[in-house]
């Protein structure tokens, strides 16, 4: 099994003498991004598969042979949530990065 | 080979495997116990945790529940996914900088109070407890249907083997065995998935299938299968498959009370403490969501295939001509026939067939004229005459798609090993529990090392006896009323009061333990008078209990905040742990502290 985490070698190299972190910074750009996660997971999941499932079954074309409002509630929605994970450990590893705030190991 | 011996077979080759795994990674330490060292690596904790997280409930019952409410079961499939996100983005990479075994130590030491511990703990154990009920009346219920045996015997059989591996092996043994255990459900789920969805939609992939056609009849006639499905609902007096009955507000609660307790499930949270930094954190939580979602995307598939087949093949075919499986599964109990109109052929209508949630039948086995098993309730005046438990649906739905005995025997192993896998999770954080926050943190404090592990293993047998004991006698109303319970109360405790924990310095032990036991006290008494009291379902604004945990944690938030306001500022020292838990470097293995 591989780890993703280990970083490799190159990136290692790049950054010799550690600049001092900023935690006050990183943790509003944390912020920023959990909330941006957050909006998106209450669109996909609350939103468009219980508030507005009647309107997009009705107003937007199917997907495949299932109305839309019924196709996020039962398929879209986890798809989207697995995505919104990915997009988060990108987001946050990088921006641990940006900060200096990188474990080394 | 017959299908007995197949049983055998694969039950035998998956138990040897787990057990073989379990010796392999024997326990040494409390960290080894707790937190499995501390290093495991982030695919092979996603696999664990979603072998974890995926019940025999799950695994059983919910393409059945998909089956019998269609979109209104979305609920549970956001509910159950969903959560993860909240978990991932608001919980568990703090936690682990946090860096202690418990999810009940971080709120003794971030609100400095005693009590907060005491309710934590107490909370941490009914939900466990709840849970794992559940499991092994799983576990017997299979065993006895694969062995022909007592229930009684086959939850003995697997309690034996849960603590053998759960007990000895602690987090590292039952991490490593629920890898495997997530790979034999993996193929016991889609495999039979694939076949079905071949056989009714021509598609090799489910989830293309369930929004693909109908092709069964014939290609000339291909209709899309959810309209297909909405028709047949519809001609049988049921609601259409793709619209929900449950009010809109309702559903909101339920869906967001689900979700926001996933968060706060302890057994959830501490699986995330056995991988070895923040970074690895996240990446962990990104597989265990991708496992799961594999599981969780191809339910809907098989709720619709299984759904469209039983009525197609039941509905207005004579009795003396249905398939076999019909018979094997009225054996059981699970399916019954009662001729209201006299005809000899099979109609299924929407409305309960019988008073009663399952046919009760008398002694002398008496059949009638067509060779149905007679059942004794009274029946209700409705022309509904099939009755089936939606439970059947994953486990019929191989021998109704006339698979081969390999695969039935494969479904089973990975019924069992969805119980085990769960059983496993709560028992250790049960012991846990017991040993670590309520024994050595607020008991007695000066145990060693080695008492605490031996405290572990010996609340661990106690937690099991009493699960076994439930798991034989169930309190059968009580146990579907009580996951009620479980996700409402970490939804009003837990989450908010971790979430507030991490996010705001300000927060003070007054205000979170006010806020505590009001959401909880709010929640645990609405759940308790409309399950047990009320008799009738006149619900506040129409939320039912399942969706109340949402309020809960809005009142938790509203009065945590109100109180914090009137109070001091909690000690330096504690906002410069909580400074500390957001700087996602440094976080060293769990530590006991």
């Amino acid at each position: 099994m591989s780890d993703p985490d280990i970083p490799s070698a190159e990136a290692k190299a790049e950054t010799p003498p550690t600049p001092p972190a900023d935690h006050a910074a990183h943790w509003k750009g944390s912020i920023r991004i959990v909330l941006g996660i957050l909006a998106t997971w209450f669109f996909i999941s609350l939103g468009c598969s219980v508030l507005f499932r009647e309107f997009l079954d009705s107003h937007l074309p199917s997907v495949g042979g299932a109305p839309f409002g019924f196709w996020m509630a039962q398929q879209g929605s986890i798809l989207g949530f697995v995505l919104l994970l990915i997009v988060y450990r990108k987001l946050m590893n990088s921006l641990d990065q940006r900060h200096h705030l990188e474990d080394e190991a | 080979m017959s299908q007995e011996a197949w049983n055998y077979l694969l039950i035998g080759l998956t138990f040897a495997m787990y057990i073989g795994i379990a010796l392999r990674s024997k326990a040494g330490s409390t960290k080894d116990y707790y937190v499995a060292g501390g290093g495991v690596s982030s695919f092979a904790n996603g696999m664990a945790t979603a072998a974890d997280w995926m019940s025999a409930a799950t695994f059983i019952s919910m393409a059945g529940g998909i089956a019998a409410s269609g979109y209104n079961a979305s609920r549970f499939l956001m509910g159950w996914t969903g959560g993860f996100v909240l978990l991932t983005t608001l919980i568990v990479p703090y936690l682990r900088k946090f860096g202690k075994f418990t999810v009940v130590d971080f709120l003794g030491d971030r609100f400095e109070s005693n009590l907060a511990r005491l309710v934590g703990v107490i909370c941490a154990i009914f939900i466990c407890m709840t849970y794992i009920m559940g499991q092994m009346r799983g576990v017997g219920l299979v065993f006895s249907r694969l062995f022909d045996i007592e229930i009684a015997t086959g939850v003995i059989i697997g309690s034996a083997i849960v603590f053998f591996y759960a007990g000895i092996g602690g987090m590292k043994g039952i991490t490593y065995t629920q890898v495997a255990q997530y790979c034999v459900m993996v193929f016991a789920y889609t495999i039979p998935a694939v076949f079905i969805s071949m056989l009714i939609t021509g598609n090799v992939i489910p989830q293309l299938g369930l929004i693909g056609n109908f092709t069964k009849d014939g290609a000339e006639h291909a209709v899309p299968l959810l309209e297909k499905l909405n028709t047949l609902n519809v001609d049988l007096g049921f609601a259409k498959y793709t619209d929900g009955s449950l009010s809109k507000l309702d559903m909101f609660c339920i869906t967001a009370a689900l979700m926001c307790g996933t968060a706060g499930l302890p057994h959830v949270i501490v699986r995330f403490f056995t991988v070895k930094s923040v970074k690895a954190v996240r990446s962990s939580a990104c597989w265990t969501l991708s496992c799961i979602a594999v599981i969780y995307l191809t339910a809907p598939a098989i709720g619709a295939f299984a759904r469209t087949n039983f009525i197609d093949e039941v509905h207005g075919t004579a009795y003396t001509e249905l398939p076999e499986w019909f018979g094997n599964w009225e054996d059981r109990g699970l399916i019954a026939w009662v001729d209201k109109n006299q005809d000899g052929i099979v109609q299924h209508q929407a409305g309960a067939v019988f008073e009663g949630r399952s046919p009760t039948y008398d002694a002398s086995g008496a059949r009638g004229t067509h060779g149905e098993r007679l059942i004794t309730n009274p029946l209700k005046e409705n022309a509904n005459e099939v009755f089936y438990a939606p439970d059947i649906l994953v486990m019929a739905n191989p021998e109704m798609a006339n698979l081969h005995p390999w695969i039935i025997a494969l479904v089973m192993a990975g019924c069992v090993a969805a119980a085990l896998s769960t059983a496993a999770g709560l028992l250790l954080v049960l012991s846990t529990s017991i040993s670590h926050d309520l024994m050595k943190k607020l008991v007695s404090p000066n145990m060693s090392e080695k008492q605490e592990v031996l405290s572990a293993r010996l609340a661990s047998f106690g937690s099991l006896v009493v699960a076994a004991y439930f798991g034989i006698n169930p309190p059968s109303e009580i146990v579907a009323k009580t996951v009620a319970f479980a996700f409402g109360l970490a939804a009003a405790s837990f989450f908010p009061t971790i979430l507030m924990g991490i996010f705001s310095k300000r927060v003070n032990k007054h205000g979170a333990t006010a806020g505590m036991v009001t959401g909880i006290g709010f929640t645990f008494g609405y759940i308790t008078y409309f399950q047990f009291y009320a008799g009738h379902q006149n619900y506040w604004l129409g939320i039912s209990p399942e969706g109340i945990g949402f309020v809960g944690m809005l009142i938790n938030f509203a009065v945590t905040f109100l109180v914090t306001a009137l109070t001091p500022a909690p000690s330096q020292a504690i906002q410069d742990m909580v400074e500390d838990i957001r700087d996602p470097t440094g976080a060293g293995a769990a530590t006991h502290g």
